[in-house]
């Protein structure tokens, strides 16, 4: 018995996983952003430090910019707690029954930790303090 | 679960990195409380803003942070047990990353000469920039 993995992207939407499914498609899209971001940041890192590239510097502005920023909090921190949420489900299989409740947790525990930071960043951009 | 049968590699190390996953992760959580923590203690606690305060978090490395308003940078970070705590975290994030690369690519990709392919280019991408990052590591 195999797996049948010709399944279509609206098949695949409209698969009822709800939110460990969300979470866990969130997981793998973050993970991907990350690895990018960081690939190219050490990259970039290297050509501006050894050969001041310009390019390398244009690259670096957009990633020092607000916007970029909290898109790149929200990746890291995501994969941080969903991550933290997995490894311990897998340490202590016992939460496994109680996976819906683990990622209400998970967000209420998100929200505060990702809005305060992205807030004060926000407010400090946008009035110049 | 596996996709691709045809270039399923032995179960011990799908098992290492298994648990390298999930411990690299935990361990890498605690990495950045522990740079953000010292970032404030050697003198960031009023001179950082909140883009600086990712930054020393990601990565202590004077380099990293060469635009924040900490003094003394270099006195504070250059030393070698900074150096080398920049050295495992880089070593611990990307055998995650490309671990986790490595994964999604035998997940959605089923042509076991691909697989192979780009499981090579991964290696060669790792052992770049492992180089690359270490060079800026021990430069800065």
């Amino acid at each position: 018995m195999t797996l049948n993995r010709k399944v279509g992207v609206w098949a695949g939407l409209r698969y009822k996983g709800k939110l460990g499914m969300a979470n866990w498609i969130m997981h793998r899209i973050t993970g991907l952003g990350i690895v990018l971001f960081v690939g190219i940041h050490v990259l970039v890192g290297f050509l501006g430090q050894q050969f001041a590239d310009d390019t390398a510097f244009a690259i670096n502005a957009i990633y020092e910019s607000w916007g970029f920023q909290l898109f790149v909090y929200f990746s890291v921190l995501f994969h941080a707690f969903n991550g933290s949420r997995l490894a311990l489900m897998d340490i202590f299989p016992g939460l496994i029954r109680f996976q819906r409740e683990m990622i209400w947790l998970q967000w209420l525990i998100f929200i505060p930790v990702y809005g305060l930071p992205s807030f004060i960043m926000l407010q400090n951009t946008l009035t110049g303090a | 679960m596996r996709s691709s049968p045809s270039v399923r590699t032995r179960g011990a190390f799908e098992y290492g990195m298994w648990w390298f996953t999930r411990l690299s992760g935990l361990a890498l959580i605690l990495f950045g409380a522990v740079s953000m923590g010292a970032a404030f203690v050697l003198g960031g606690r009023t001179q950082l803003d909140m883009p600086a305060v990712f930054r020393w978090i990601f990565f202590p490395n004077p380099n990293h942070v060469i635009n924040s308003d900490i003094p003394d940078i270099e006195q504070g970070w250059s030393s070698a047990f900074w150096q080398v705590y920049s050295m495992v975290m880089i070593f611990l994030a990307a055998g995650h990353g490309f671990n986790g690369l490595r994964m999604v690519i035998e997940d959605y990709i089923t042509r076991p000469l691909l697989v192979k392919i780009l499981r090579v280019t991964l290696l060669v991408l790792w052992l770049g920039g492992m180089v690359v990052a270490v060079f800026v590591i021990l430069a800065s």
